[in-house]
């Protein structure tokens, strides 16, 4: 999935101080972005921290106060048509047509983007078939489950044959077989070259799909890199090991630093990127002691270590903004 | 293509949209015709005998009260037609479907003309069912061929006008139920106009009012050219208000959607 050099020098989008209020309520407050070709990049945050307001304005659905943003090369404010011609679009409320069938949401798609009328056929029954979607092609829409509506939804996107694609939180609200059949779509969909933006609450999710991640709060861009390189930062994994009886517990504490005990829970708790050199590593001093654990658990930072992390602050949910404006 | 005949080819496309629904989910095209019957029913056989007595001095240019009243009944189907397109709008516009479009390269006027031209024919349709329902129930208009164009004429105007304001209210509305209720005073208008009895009758006030809102020429002129009555100055009134409120509602509705109200 890394793009070449080549592709690299020409980013998909770019932004530069992007900014957004309404009313004396800063949503977005300048936000810089350079996602290269052919690359999936997540953007992760909480509920209200602005990642639809970034679809938004990239796709030019509202304009921004200030800053700049380029995508496929034209500028989102100036050339609206152009950008518009270059994306695809699937937001986070399924925007399907539910009193028509899925085949004819697919080949309303193929009329408004000027398909010859047998291209459109054809890429309507390709993308049922690729979607797994074929038994329900003439069912009305209304009569479809979420996942099943959500895989529509990206279908019609993809009818166009976008060259950049944005994803708003793709799989909220799936269940878990669902969000699986999804990612493993979006995988598939970069390896045609095509660059996928997409936000997201689940750092999982960021992790399994993104090149690059880059953490949204309150408005502004709080961290940018690899899964890895944002991983390393965050201290909150550990591996838990748990023993028999407190004087076992005791001797392997002694083997480890820094680590947290719990003589109630007869478990050890140490710090770790949950990597496997790292796990290795714990099980070897522990051998070399002749030391056993009863069990051993491998804990991964989640969103909420993230965010502790890197804005001080933990996760806020929904009541965010409101918060926010109540201080103010 | 140029993008002229893109426009046309989006709207089109649109229209084809709206047609299916329409066929596919006939309810709401039938509550459009159900209402005017209804009150056709109601004023000609419980009202009739009692209203027509009361406004015997009047011309109606026919021999019963249904000669009068067809007329206004058949203007107030263009009004329940708005509400259909203020109701489908908005819908589009919940289901977020509105946002897909506005995120693709269409002519960006293709999506309301699509629900407008729909709700027109709807409407269209509509009317000719009422006039039917009329013609059954001892309606006899004494219009000829030339007039019947005019009257063709005038209603789809006056249908066009209604529907561009109504795409406007259903892309302000917050829900489907709120779209369907901000229409409502314009279907009550016409009773505050000439549609059942003549403005003579009325109170002072409400005279004048009647006498000055934009459906009382439309429904004079519709009555002048089915029955004969006298027009007089109704036809350029009714004409400056139907052109009028056909811009008016396009300009503000074309605003709306092209700045975003995405809801």
């Amino acid at each position: 999935m890394a793009s070449s050099s080549a592709t690299t020098l020409k980013p998909a989008i770019s932004a530069a101080g992007l900014s957004k209020s309404y009313g004396d309520k800063v949503v977005l407050d300048g936000i810089d972005l350079r996602i290269p070709e052919g690359s999936i990049f997540a953007l992760l945050g909480p509920n209200g921290a602005g990642k639809t307001t970034t679809v938004n304005i990239l796709s030019t659905l509202i304009p921004a106060d200030a800053g700049q943003a380029h995508v496929a090369g034209h500028d989102v404010a100036r050339e609206g048509d152009a950008v518009r011609a270059a994306i695809g679009v699937t937001g986070q409320f399924s925007a399907v047509d539910n009193l028509l069938t899925a085949e004819e949401n697919l080949l309303l798609m193929a009329d408004l983007n000027h398909l010859p009328r047998r291209e459109g056929r054809r890429r309507t029954a390709d993308l049922l078939g690729r979607f797994d979607l074929t038994e329900s092609a003439r069912k009305p829409v209304v009569t479809f489950s979420g996942g099943m509506r959500r895989k529509l939804d990206l279908a019609m996107t993809l009818v166009g044959d976008p060259r950049i694609i944005f994803l708003d939180e793709p799989t909220t609200g799936l269940d878990p077989r669902s969000r699986r059949i999804m990612w493993e779509i979006i995988r598939s969909l970069v390896a045609d070259g095509v660059t996928i933006f997409l936000t997201t609450q689940y750092l999982e999710e960021a992790d399994q799909l993104a090149d690059r991640i880059a953490v949204l709060d309150h408005g502004k861009l709080v961290a940018e890199g690899t899964a890895e390189e944002l991983k390393r930062r965050i201290p909150g994994g550990h591996i838990r090991l748990r023993f028999a009886d407190v004087s076992t517990l005791e001797s392997a504490a002694a083997l480890f630093g820094s680590v947290t005990s719990d003589r109630d829970e007869l478990t050890l708790n140490i710090p770790s990127d949950g990597g496997v050199p790292a796990l290795r590593s714990v099980l070897d001093v522990l051998d070399g002691a002749s030391i056993e654990a009863e069990a051993l658990t491998v804990h991964t930072p989640d969103l909420d270590d993230v965010f502790l992390t890197l804005t001080g602050h933990p996760r806020s949910g929904d009541d965010a903004p409101a918060q926010k404006e109540s201080i103010r | 293509m140029s993008s002229m005949s893109y426009a046309l080819r989006d709207s089109m496309t649109m229209l084809r949209r709206n047609l299916k629904h329409a066929q596919r989910y006939p309810g709401l095209t039938l509550s459009i015709v159900g209402t005017p019957i209804v009150l056709l029913l109601l004023f000609n056989y419980v009202f009739g005998s009692a209203l027509a007595a009361g406004i015997s001095g009047t011309p109606t240019g026919g021999g019963s009260y249904i000669d009068y009243l067809a007329p206004g009944i058949i203007l107030m189907t263009a009004t329940a037609g708005a509400l259909v397109t203020a109701v489908g709008v908005c819908t589009d516009k919940t289901e977020g479907i509105v946002n897909r479009f506005r995120t693709m390269a269409i002519s960006r006027a293709s999506f309301l003309t699509g629900h407008v031209v729909g709700s027109v024919i709807q409407t269209l349709v509509s009317i000719a069912l009422v006039v039917g329902v009329a013609l059954l129930m001892g309606f006899r208009p004494s219009a000829t061929f030339l007039e019947w164009i005019a009257i063709a004429g005038v209603l789809t105007l006056l249908t066009l006008a209604l529907t561009w304001l109504a795409a406007g209210i259903g892309l302000v509305a917050r829900s489907p139920e709120s779209a369907s209720n901000i229409p409502l005073p314009l279907q009550f208008l016409p009773f505050l106009g000439s549609a059942i009895v003549p403005t003579d009758s009325m109170p002072a006030g409400l005279r004048w009012f009647a006498e000055y809102q934009p459906f009382t020429p439309i429904i004079e002129t519709l009555r002048g050219l089915l029955m004969g009555t006298p027009i007089g100055d109704s036809a350029a009134i009714a004409l400056a208000w139907c052109v009028g409120l056909t811009f008016a509602g396009y300009l503000w509705a074309r605003s709306v959607f092209a700045h975003g109200a995405t809801g």
